[in-house]
């Protein structure tokens, strides 16, 4: 009974253990960004002037096709050779997984930055991409690959194909092959025993690694500001100039507001979608 | 005998289709170390020759030198302050069900799905209020605020493991909860804890766009003086810091799989 008693208070005294963090995280991010966002209605005067402004200049609405574009063609990219890629992985044995997963990795553990300084140094009109091409006689005069949406985009399929492969990978390597087996032997041909066996089965695999990769996009700042041009502009690359350069906090504001908005909805659409009990 | 066929076409297709992503995968780090031992002035691949140049500069000149102090200074007190809060934070959340537990989960996780540029924006504006731009203090706490999840779900899965009637029995015994955790639970989450404080590290390390926005001229990390660089004249400078991060980065993830005895699943999947 003592015991028992002894037992609770000691879990209820331990539960204050939270507090330290979550003191933290209130005061140096909740506050800040609720502070942010409210700016977007109060700056420089309250209304909604800000949001406004997002509609009518064009280059704030360009960049918000922009990052839904960019970031929607980089999660495409990336599903469609991600998917192969964690299939692979998921069929190999024992060293094989081992190292290919190690591989997936690799880019994980180097710096977004440098590995966008790579890119810069290899897609360059006289860099080893565009002089491979021309020596295989692919083309003849250099390919602008940097500066323009190409860029942005393999930099991007780059830093963000490991969060596909993943999550897929974390799924496919549960999919008992028995499935796949006995659909065979009962005739299905390979197609159909995909389309209606094998993509279902990885189904919420594909959900969480698209939803991750799009959401991820949707933010970045740093490999379109180096590898994207003019045309590229994302929201992200906005909300610093407005700060940094501007000092316009309310569009900073505004523009905070829409990019949470959308990666809310992602996240909605996620447990609709992705989870099982609401799927039929 | 058709299907067979098609099968094994595409079975080829796809091994072909993996071996290229790999090399797109890995191709870029190996460049980069590459051309940091390049003995050119200017940026070109393959390097006509091999030499040190680009280490001697990386340590000789000053302002690389002193951004990869301020990096260390800054690492260091945001790994410790991390490992102590999310630690605690995760040893209060572990335990049986208080009301608000599923909003307390997810305020302390929240930086991980926030668009870092959203962080970044936000604390610059609030370090104006508090004159905390520029400052030790000031990477500290937002480093830490970026770092803290990570901890937190690292100790939470290790915590995950260890049995209750450890303690109960201890209790049972006599033993005071400060000595349950003291000689039962932490050393049973130890490894969770110290690869949480690798990570944090890390993460801090690399983190760049919240400290673009927080650094001043006079107290910047080396990420921020590696991203002025780039947008610069980029030389191959730039190679050799990001060659020193990634052997950093790699060391800590053996030392990391050292550290983890058992099989305490890895934050790996949800760094960003």
């Amino acid at each position: 009974m003592l015991n028992s008693g002894a037992w609770r208070s000691a879990l209820s005294r331990q539960t204050l253990l939270v507090l330290p963090a979550l003191i933290l995280m209130v005061g140096v991010f909740i506050y800040p960004v609720g502070r942010l966002l409210l700016r977007s209605l109060s700056e420089p005067v309250w209304g909604l002037q800000n949001f406004r402004e997002l509609m009518v200049q064009p280059v704030y609405f360009s960049a918000l096709v922009n990052t839904v574009v960019i970031s929607g063609s980089v999660t495409l990219i990336c599903l469609l050779a991600g998917y192969p890629l964690a299939y692979t992985i998921a069929r190999a044995s024992g060293r094989a997984q081992r190292l290919l997963i190690f591989a997936v990795l690799i880019p994980f553990w180097s710096s977004i930055l440098v590995r966008t300084f790579a890119w810069l140094v290899l897609l360059q009109s006289r860099g080893l991409v565009n002089r491979t091409l021309i020596d295989l006689g692919i083309i003849e005069t250099p390919v602008t690959m940097v500066h323009n949406r190409v860029g942005v985009l393999v930099g991007m399929v780059h830093i963000l194909l490991p969060f596909m492969v993943l999550p897929l990978y974390s799924v496919m390597v549960r999919i008992d092959a028995s499935y796949t087996h006995a659909a065979a032997s009962l005739g299905a041909p390979p197609v159909k025993n995909f389309l209606r066996v094998y993509l279902p089965l990885s189904w919420p695999g594909v959900i969480n690694g698209t939803v991750l990769v799009f959401v991820m996009g949707l933010g970045y700042f740093i490999t379109p500001a180096l590898l994207g041009g003019a045309g590229d502009t994302m929201v992200a690359q906005l909300i610093e100039v407005e700060v940094a350069d501007l000092g316009r906090w309310g569009i900073a504001g505004a523009l905070a507001v829409v990019l949470m908005f959308g990666v809310t909805v992602t996240f909605a659409f996620l447990f609709r979608i992705g989870n099982p009990a609401t799927r039929k | 005998m058709t299907n067979i066929r098609t099968e094994r076409l595409w079975n080829a297709l796809r091994i072909a289709v993996c071996a290229l992503l790999l090399i797109f995968l890995v191709a870029p780090m190996l460049i980069v170390i590459i051309i940091s031992f390049s003995s050119a002035h200017f940026l070109t691949f393959p390097p006509p020759g091999y030499s040190l140049q680009w280490y001697r500069k990386l340590f000789g000149d000053p302002a690389w030198f002193d951004s990869m102090v301020v990096s260390v200074e800054i690492i260091v007190p945001t790994g410790i302050l991390a490992m102590a809060l999310g630690t605690a934070a995760a040893l209060g959340l572990s335990r049986g069900e208080f009301p608000g537990k599923r909003v307390v989960t997810g305020l302390l996780m929240a930086p991980i799905v926030v668009p870092v540029i959203i962080i970044a924006a936000a604390t610059y504006g609030l370090f104006q209020i508090w004159s905390l731009n520029g400052t030790l203090l000031g990477f500290v706490l937002a480093h830490t605020v970026l770092t803290v999840p990570y901890v937190t779900s690292t100790v939470l899965a290790s915590l995950e493991m260890v049995d209750e009637g450890y303690g109960k029995a201890a209790l049972t015994l006599g033993a005071s909860p400060w000595t349950v955790f003291r000689r039962i639970v932490f050393p049973l989450i130890l490894p969770g804890v110290l690869s949480g404080l690798l990570f944090a590290m890390v993460i801090s390390f690399d983190e760049l766009v919240v400290s673009l926005f927080i650094g001043s001229p006079t107290f910047r990390p080396v990420t921020v003086q590696m991203w002025s660089d780039v947008t610069g004249d980029v030389d191959p400078t730039i190679a050799a810091i990001g060659t020193l991060l990634f052997l950093f980065s790699l060391l800590v993830l053996l030392l990391e799989a050292a550290t983890r005895r058992s099989g305490t699943s890895s934050p790996l999947m949800g760094r960003s």
